[in-house]
């Protein structure tokens, strides 16, 4: 087998199919967003050569810059989150009773669509009956705010949901990770007299620095991306309030019929995306690789 | 060695095909004698029930007559509708025959090419088939590309139940309809339904005050730039809509509700007016799945004056949606038969089976019909003008920030004189 693996042949019959994939998926594509925001085209009649023109105006677009304010909003608010997602897995794997139990509950809104979230959210938030009005006005808040039609709360509205559809997934990771972890390390620390927080601080935390580090690329880069939830419960409104890059380029292509526009602002999130990737893999890849 | 070359042959097999499978037309079913025609249209079962009712028999006696025909159909939402409809045609796959809506809508899709000029139908098969003005509202440049369904006026409805628990009359002016909102809410009522999360539904009450206020002609002069949104008229109407607002008019939480679940506060009466096309009667008149005793209770009223200036008799509506058949569709002569078809035999059936109000004329005296259908029919002959939609009269970028005013406007996020100046800009462009 190895005699196999040596002959570059062989390497590259082995790596031709995904390669293959990969260009045909995402470098084709790719190529072709960038080529298209070149153009002055509705995505229907004929295409128009304008250069960089696109690129220019959306770089000077208010309305692009105020939806990536609210993406990156929407990525720190994410890797805040995964804290708590952290403390949640260190107390899951601790043991505690009806761990197991709870480890699938979370998990569940993994299970559901976006588009099912976002209708079951909608109805949450509804003003006039739905649940979280009703309770507030049960606890004696008498008026409390409209969440989806409020500029200066629906982005926090929206938000919510969000940690609330990814909690599992980041839970499982973290359970996963820590359950990785040798267990006569946290015996041997036991015997030393370590409580559970000096444990969780000084032992499982540094031991799963590198999942860590990168559920926070992960979030971050979901939320640069982020679209299915927000287009569905609030599309971008009221008034743009809640748009986010990839809701500016959708409404831009397919509801302005300007798609040159919208692809140049789509390969922009791009950019910006690879940008803010590399910086967070700078900042938290660590010298020295962890072994057990 | 022996081993390797087998294994090299295999991996080689699997390369080609992942290639080949990647390469292979699915289009292999097209060996038998029938022919297919696709058509999506928009009228799903679960909202609108009757108009889906109706399709879904048109299409049955259409293959029935026309053997080695097939109708493949595909049903979705509005704003779903839409979506869908410009990612196909982006791909150069839009259906056979589908719904398109008129004025600035078709331009994209007429400059690319994409829509079939219907002329010769129009002349030779439906003659004499459609109210004047209908039909042309679907052409650009003398040439018309689609066939109109409907005919619609926005009217308010009211639940007349509720205004007689409050003594309340019908508004006739705006002062009046400022009382009847005063009076709803001292009573913890919501007063005006409205779903403006899609936005369209705010423009309404932007299009009926612009027209109170300045007059039939000041927002389509404003248009098609023979006039200007900055006229005091338009901005006055901007200022009215934010009056209405204010004074709490609408229900609550309105920037986040869809037109659907608002249209559904009215029907479980927790708002006691609604300004929406005809399109709804249905719903308030011959669907069953509503309740009799709601339908009683529903009236409707014009729009009301400003000032006591402004023709009642004047409407903002017109042609609803129409059919379109795809220029490159590979069956065109089926599509456009069935497209004919389709039109001819939903002129009758969309009026006495859901009450929809054709474009196709009418002699609706020998039906038997709901009384506030005839009232609206009678309403709409004699109307002294019909004002097209606002976001479809603009093209589909300028419709876009059209939409977007509106929302910030209702929001209180921008002032009249920034939502003019914002619809100018865009239209200059």
């Amino acid at each position: 087998m190895n005699k196999v693996m040596s002959n570059k042949l062989h390497i590259a019959l082995y790596t031709l199919p995904a390669f293959l994939l990969i260009t045909v998926l995402i470098f084709i594509p790719l190529v072709l967003t960038g080529y298209y925001g070149l153009m002055d085209w509705d995505g229907i009649g004929a295409m128009k050569f304008i250069g960089l023109e696109n690129y220019i105006n959306g770089i000077k677009d208010l309305k692009f810059w105020s939806s990536a304010y609210h993406s990156f909003l929407l990525a720190i608010f994410s890797t805040l989150s995964l804290a708590l997602y952290l403390l949640v897995s260190l107390i899951l794997a601790s043991k505690i009773k009806g761990s197991d139990l709870l480890r699938k509950i979370y998990l569940i809104p993994m299970l559901l669509s976006s588009v099912a979230i976002a209708q079951l959210w909608i109805k949450v938030y509804n003003p006039s009956n739905g649940m979280l009005n009703e309770i507030l006005v049960k606890i004696g808040i008498a008026n409390p705010p409209a969440w989806l039609a409020e500029p200066s709360i629906v982005l926090f509205a929206i938000f919510i949901p969000i940690l609330w559809q990814y909690a599992g997934f980041y839970i499982l990771i973290y359970y996963a990770a820590l359950k990785n972890i040798p267990e006569s390390m946290i015996e041997a620390a036991k015997i030393d007299g370590a409580s559970a927080f000096q444990i969780a601080l000084k032992i499982k935390l540094p031991l799963i620095k590198e999942v860590v580090s990168v559920t926070v690329i992960l979030a971050i880069v979901g939320s640069l991306k982020y679209f299915d939830l927000i287009y569905v419960m609030t599309g971008g409104g009221p008034n743009g309030a809640s748009e986010v890059m990839a809701s500016y380029m959708y409404k831009l292509a397919f509801a302005s019929y300007d798609f040159g526009y919208g692809s140049a602002i789509g390969f922009l999130l791009l950019i910006i995306t690879i940008i803010v990737t590399v910086i967070v893999r700078k900042l938290s890849t660590s010298k020295d690789p962890i072994e057990y | 060695m022996k081993r390797r070359n087998i294994l090299t042959t295999l991996m080689l097999a699997l390369v080609l095909s992942v290639v080949l499978a990647g390469c292979s037309d699915s289009d292999s079913g097209n060996s038998s004698s029938d022919k297919e025609v696709k058509f999506m249209h928009l009228w799903p079962e679960g909202s609108s029930k009757q108009h889906h009712e109706i399709v879904t028999e048109i299409i049955a006696d259409f293959e029935k007559e026309n053997e080695g025909v097939k109708i493949d159909v595909e049903v979705l939402s509005n704003e779903q509708y839409k979506d869908k409809i410009k990612v196909l045609s982006t791909s150069k796959e839009l259906p056979d025959v589908g719904m398109t809506w008129a004025a600035g809508y078709l331009e994209p899709y007429v400059g690319g090419n994409m829509f079939a000029p219907l002329d010769d139908l129009i002349e030779k098969e439906l003659s004499d088939t459609f109210i004047p003005g209908t039909a042309e509202a679907y052409a650009l440049d003398g040439v018309t590309y689609g066939l109109p369904l409907e005919l619609n006026i926005a009217t308010i409805y009211y639940n007349k139940a509720m205004f007689e628990e409050r003594n309340l009359e019908a508004p006739k002016t705006y002062e009046e309809l400022e009382n009847v909102i005063k009076v709803f809410n001292e009573d913890g009522i919501q007063p005006i339904a409205l779903g403006n999360k899609d936005a369209w539904t705010g423009s309404l009450w932007y299009m009926y005050l612009a027209d109170r206020i300045g007059g039939a002609n000041v927002l389509n002069a404003a248009i098609d730039r023979s006039g200007t949104f900055e006229d005091p008229a338009l901005i006055e109407a901007a200022e009215k809509v934010q009056n209405l607002v204010n004074e709490n008019g609408f229900i609550k939480g309105f920037n986040g509700l869809t037109n659907d679940e608002a249209k559904g506060m009215f029907m479980n009466e927790q708002a006691a007016m609604y300004l929406m096309g005809t399109w709804e009667l249905p719903n308030f008149t011959t669907n069953e799945d509503v309740p009799q005793e709601f339908k009683d209770s529903i009236g409707y009223l014009n729009f009301p004056t400003v000032d006591g200036k402004g023709d009642m008799d004047s409407f903002v509506g017109g042609t609803g949606v129409g059919l379109f058949v795809a220029e490159d569709s590979d069956v065109k002569e089926e599509a456009k038969k069935f497209a004919a078809f389709f039109v001819k035999e939903w002129g009758e059936k969309s009026v006495t089976d859901a009450g929809v109000i054709s474009a196709s004329k009418m002699d609706i005296s020998s039906l038997d019909l709901p009384e506030m259908y005839i009232d609206i029919f009678e309403e709409l002959n004699s109307a002294s003008n019909i004002t097209l939609f606002a976001d479809v009269q603009m093209s589909p970028g300028v419709a876009q920030t059209h939409l977007d005013a509106i929302q910030a406007l209702f929001g209180n996020s921008i002032t009249p004189e920034e939502f003019a100046k914002l619809h100018e800009d865009a239209l200059s462009k």
